[in-house]
């Protein structure tokens, strides 16, 4: 029992990042009121991106892709929904239809016809010294490669942003009262594209995660709902950056398991535990919904 | 030497909105170490001049000049630059955060939220408000809301501060309270302009009065020569000047009763009973218009006739079917992006079975277009193209005209938007319908109108009901409590 | 009657023109990306004419076919958007719904039309049971349609994936498929000697009646309501808002979980994992360009329908990658929400001139 605590960890843990990355992301985009649908696109540009970036220059240009994968869907998100005023939901799921089809596109123009494995390089863990000595947690949790590190730590960091800066008051004054927030001064249009730029960024890491430190290839809608996953995530942490690190963390141990569960000998189908993480995601908005409060404009067209 | 004490001058302000004159130049002088008090009727225009004072709304014609010196205040921000606060009748707070959080909104760079508590606890001692920056707003009784709004202001280091009906939330020890901070504020070398249209707070308080009635200064000067008398007939205006015609009674042999209260309570989402143990019977064949300040839970009561609230207490008899013009008709009435024919389709769109007839329905749009004069190309135009008056006459037609005649009909401000014209023919409407023997309530900030329409009437005071008789002087004192 | 006449066909003449704007701007949206991809363009379209509408064979067995499909999807997602309710699992329906026709045309013994119409509406009530679970969680947990849809999409798939393997395998246990449906219980094919089935006139009838319900009932013409304005439609025309929604969810899912019926008695004769290419997902796409009218949709499907089976023929010829012609659907609903989105402003901001805006004071 006890050698297998090592890999479901270490499963958990990366499993868990590029939810943690487009969750931490998505929170922020929350707080100041507006939901980004269009998360799942940007996560599959940001694979896509990865992808080009690492084939073409290497690890660091592949993240740099996955940035820059991701902010393109943000930016059309933020011109339409913020500029045109369309609606949110609509227009983010047809990004995220734009984004399954133009990623399928470029790869199968790109890099020859679907189902090519193309295997391109991969980040590598980095080990924490000392930290990764502990008995079972070090290798588990501190011989991760460094998005990890960075995708867990952007839950404190925008957990402090959000508390002790005017910028962040100012945000989630944007989320609550929109019409307080102008009262006060406050450039509402300015935040909003800023943070759904950042959280494009982030979905975009995320997939870069996927591609460079998990997979090591591209595949066709890669992104497999995560970016709805995220979406769920951010109502299960309560729309706190901390809560969201929690439940990434749950998400992905729980994704974990199968590997645990098959490692045992545990027979049942296998459906079972691909289908767990989506039935979890609705059974926690049942129960998540109602004990936590949604900032008070969220969702609602920007006037 | 006269402009140097000046605190806020406003040289002849002058606003329309649409076809509607707000404002004609309007001139106001606020004497720096003053409280100065602006008195009107609803819809007098002092909320809009002194959203011009504060940079909300940009006037068509006229100056503002602040110590003197003349300004161009493009925005409340450059206004809050200018040494200008404001505290809105309707609070520009963010409820879900802390008193702390709400005064350091607008700031830049790191947010110490220690700083910003100590800002307060300096503001509270010099002040006198007990201010808890912890406590989240929207925990906090409207009182302290309202303080906390103060001490943004504050903070910002205002030093004229404009009260738009401050009293209008507050409890009597409350409105002392207030009353005898904003003379100290004022004694303190500050200025403070109080928007009321409570007469024996601004005679209390005030230094000087300003009072404006359908967007002109009628009346200024020291407070200490006016009187309550003097300043009613400058805001209500001349007896004279009324052209309402008290409708008599109608033969009470052949009306029944139509809605019947007993104790009715009606509480708003909050919780607070806004409607208290109201009772009443309206019958057939007359017109019930209710007048009452802003906020004294006309809205829920008219809500709960036209069965669009559920009542909190007592009883309430009233017929299945009540036609209902509200407030917010662009977005309770219409379907904005649909066709006129499909909002005349609205009505009772809930119980309809079947088919529609749609050629039906446009041959009775196109007539109840006609009959109300609502200016659209054709009934297949989409209502959000028509103007404002025109989408009001539509609601109105829709809901007055029912296809077999409502039993009753309630409205709020039925004629706000529309010409002078187009509401000569709504109240001949609504007396028509009266004729016919429907029961109408109708709610106006207008007096005039009120008294002018109505049959019976009722004054609404802190949710309380009473009906009192149709003399102008006698509702205007009623409504502003004088009576008692 | 004679003006009336005018103004149907006018309406009609103005879906028309709608369609050919549409077909313009995808033919060239598809040369310029073809040509930024470096193919040959002429080629290309010439395989995107011929595969699609080029031939008779083309028009009915590779575009019809597609287009039956897409027109029930799009029709679902299409009342389910009019109501407000944002379902964007007309995918997992239809996948439910094609389990719930297989499961039920293998148990039953073979009895012709009665068998039939039974598969059909036990994919119809899958489907509907399907979007039920996303409705119950809406009302009951005010859990986001689009996230719970999304979620089942999943579920579905990977539970097809299952009793394809399990349950529902055929019987020499080779293939993840199920074993193939009786003749007797199949959609028949129309006479052309190509695979266009009665499937067609199935969705013919379903989007005629859906338009006209739309247009002609009282309750059509509530789901408008509340998907136009919820505050208005229970204010004023004094409609259970939430009665309604549920209702279009679960008859969206009911006309979705239709889809995959049709699809599996009419063209697969069995349940397999990749049955739908996507279907009810493009039918957003094809919902949003038709502005959500039932009768719009049939030409959207028919578009979209004819555009991927195009792409196929464009890829074997052309070597132009089929996935470019979801890009070009999403590009175009982008296009078509922006522009209504900016037109929507425009009116609003010419009402704004006239509309009393006077504060109280």
């Amino acid at each position: 029992m006890i050698e297998l605590l090592t890999p479901f960890l270490a499963a958990t843990i990366r499993t868990a990042t590029p939810l943690a990355l487009a969750a931490s992301g998505e929170v922020l985009v929350e707080r100041a009121g507006l939901i980004n649908i269009g998360l799942e696109g940007a996560i599959l540009a940001g694979a896509f991106g990865a992808l080009a970036g690492a084939s073409l220059w290497g690890v660091p240009a592949g993240f740099a892709g996955a940035v820059v994968g991701g902010l393109v869907i943000a930016a059309l998100f933020a011109i339409c929904v913020i500029g045109l005023r369309t609606d949110q939901i609509i227009t983010g799921t047809v990004l995220t239809l734009l984004s399954m089809g133009a990623t399928g596109t470029l790869y199968r123009t790109m890099f020859g016809a679907a189902g090519a494995g193309l295997t391109i390089p991969t980040s590598l863990p980095v080990s924490i010294p000392g930290l990764s000595r502990i008995p079972i947690l070090g290798p588990s949790l501190f011989e991760q490669p460094t998005i990890t590190y960075v995708a867990f730590l952007l839950g404190p960091c925008s957990a402090w942003w959000l508390a002790h800066t005017h910028a962040g008051l100012a945000l989630r004054a944007i989320g609550e009262r929109p019409e307080a927030a102008e009262a006060a001064g406050i450039p509402i249009d300015r935040f909003r594209v800023l943070v759904l730029l950042v959280g494009g960024a982030l979905g975009g890491l995320a997939g870069g995660t996927l591609v460079l430190a998990q997979v090591g290839t591209f595949a066709e809608g890669m992104s497999a709902g995560r970016g709805f996953i995220a979406i769920a995530i951010v109502v299960l942490g309560r729309w706190n950056p901390l809560g969201v690190m929690l439940g990434a963390t749950m998400f992905g141990a729980a994704s974990a398991m199968q590997f645990a569960f098959q490692a045992m000998g545990w027979h049942a189908p296998y459906q079972l535990f691909l289908v767990a993480p989506y039935l979890l995601t609705l059974a926690a908005l049942a129960g998540a919904v109602g004990r936590a409060r949604a900032p008070a404009a969220l969702g609602k067209p920007p006037s | 030497m006269q402009a140097n004490s000046d605190a806020l001058d406003l040289v002849a302000i002058s606003k329309r909105f649409g076809a509607a004159t707000a404002l004609e130049a309007a001139s106001l002088r606020v004497r720096r170490g003053t409280v100065h008090a602006l008195l009107g009727e609803n819809g007098a225009g002092k909320t809009t001049l002194m959203r011009v004072a504060f940079g909300s709304i940009r006037p068509d014609a006229g100056q503002v000049l602040v110590h003197g010196r003349q300004v161009e205040l493009r925005s409340p921000a450059q206004a809050i630059a200018a040494g200008i606060g404001m505290v809105h009748q309707h609070f520009t707070l963010v409820p879900e955060m802390t008193v702390a959080e709400n005064i350091a909104l607008g700031g830049h760079g790191r947010l110490r939220l220690g700083d910003v508590e100590a800002a307060i606890r300096d503001i509270s001692a010099r002040t006198g408000f007990d201010l808890d920056p912890a406590a989240r707003v929207e925990t906090l009784p409207v009182g302290a809301q309202q303080r906390v709004e103060i001490a943004k202001a504050l903070a910002r280091r205002a030093s004229i501060l404009i009260m738009d009906e401050p009293t209008a939330v507050l409890a009597p020890a409350e409105v002392d309270d207030l009353l005898r901070w904003l003379r100290q504020f004022a004694a303190d070398g500050n200025t403070a302009i109080l928007i009321t249209h409570k007469l024996h707070e601004a005679l209390d308080v005030a230094v000087d009065v300003t009072v404006l009635r359908r967007g002109r200064v009628v009346h200024t000067g020291s407070a200490a020569t006016a009187t309550a008398a003097s300043l009613t007939t400058a805001m209500l205006g001349s007896r004279m000047e009324s052209v309402a015609v008290p409708e008599r009674p109608s033969d009470a042999t052949m009306s029944t009763v139509v809605f019947r209260a007993e104790r009715l309570v009606v509480r708003d989402s909050h919780g607070v009973a806004r409607v208290r143990d109201a009772s009443f019977v309206i019958r057939t064949h007359e017109i019930v218009g209710v007048a009452a300040i802003e906020g004294s839970g006309q809205q829920e009561l008219l809500r709960a006739l036209a069965g669009r609230q559920r009542i909190d207490g007592g009883t309430l008899e009233r017929p299945a079917h009540v036609g209902f013009v509200p407030e917010d008709r662009q977005g309770k009435a219409l379907l904005l992006d649909r066709a006129l024919v499909e909002n005349i389709a609205l009505r009772d769109a809930g119980e309809r079975r079947g088919l529609l007839r749609w050629r039906a329905l446009r041959e009775r749009t196109a007539s109840l277009m006609a009959a109300y004069d609502v200016r659209a190309p054709n009934e297949a135009s989409v209502a959000r193209t028509l103007s404002g008056g025109n989408q009001q006459k539509l609601v109105l037609a829709r809901e007055i005209e029912g296809e077999n005649p409502p039993a009753a009909i309630v409205l709020e401000n039925p004629t706000r938007g529309l010409d002078v014209r187009a509401a000569a023919e709504v109240h001949a409407r609504l007396r028509a319908a009266r004729d016919r023997g429907t029961a109408v309530v109708v709610y106006s900030g207008d007096l005039d109108e009120v008294l002018a329409l109505s049959t019976r009437v009722f004054v609404m005071r802190v949710g309380s009901v009473r009906e009192v008789a149709q003399d102008r002087e006698t509702v205007g004192r009623a409504m502003l409590g004088l009576d008692r | 009657m004679i003006p009336g006449l005018v103004g149907v066909v006018l309406v009609r003449l103005r879906s028309v023109g709608y369609a050919l704007l549409s077909i313009v701007a995808i033919v060239a949206l598809t040369a310029l990306l073809v040509s930024l991809g470096g193919y040959d363009v002429v080629r290309a379209l010439r395989a995107l004419w011929l595969g699609s509408v080029g031939s008779p064979y083309a028009l009915t067995s590779a575009t019809l076919v597609r287009a039956v499909p897409l027109a029930l999807t799009g029709c679902a997602v299409a009342i389910a958007f009019r109501a407000g309710v944002f379902n964007i699992g007309a995918e997992g329906q239809l996948l439910v719904g094609a389990a719930g026709a297989t499961a039920i045309a293998l148990a039953v013994p073979p009895l012709g039309v009665g068998a039939l119409l039974l598969a059909l509406m036990a994919g119809a009530a899958a489907g509907a049971a399907w979007a039920g679970i996303a409705a119950f969680l809406r009302t009951r947990f005010g859990v986001l349609e689009v996230i719970s849809t999304i979620m089942l999409n999943f579920v579905a798939l990977y539970g097809v994936s299952y009793v394809v393997r399990g349950p529902l395998q055929e019987p020499t246990h080779a293939y993840p498929q199920t074993a193939s449906i009786a003749q007797a219980v199949r959609l028949p094919l129309l006479p052309g000697g190509g695979r266009l089935h009665v499937g067609l006139v199935v969705a013919v009838i379903v989007i005629a009646v859906a338009g006209w319900a739309m247009r002609h009932t009282a309750a059509g013409f509530r789901v408008l309501a509340v998907g136009e304005s919820p505050a208005a439609a229970a204010s004023a025309g004094l409609i259970d808002t939430r009665a309604v929604s549920t209702g279009a969810f679960i008859v969206s899912g009911a006309i979705a979980g239709l889809a995959g019926a049709v699809e599996v008695l009419g063209v697969t004769y069995a349940l397999y994992e990749n049955l739908s290419p996507g279907y009810g997902y493009t039918a957003i796409a094809v919902a949003l360009l038709a502005g959500l009218d039932p009768w719009r949709v049939s030409l959207a499907a028919l578009l979209f329908a004819a555009l991927e089976a195009g792409a196929g023929a464009m890829q074997r010829d052309a070597g132009v990658p089929a996935t470019l012609v979801a890009t070009i659907e999403a590009l175009i609903v982008l296009a078509v929400i922006a522009f209504q989105a900016q037109r929507a402003r425009r009116t609003a901001d010419a009402g704004i001139v006239g509309t009393m805006q006077i504060p109280r004071g």
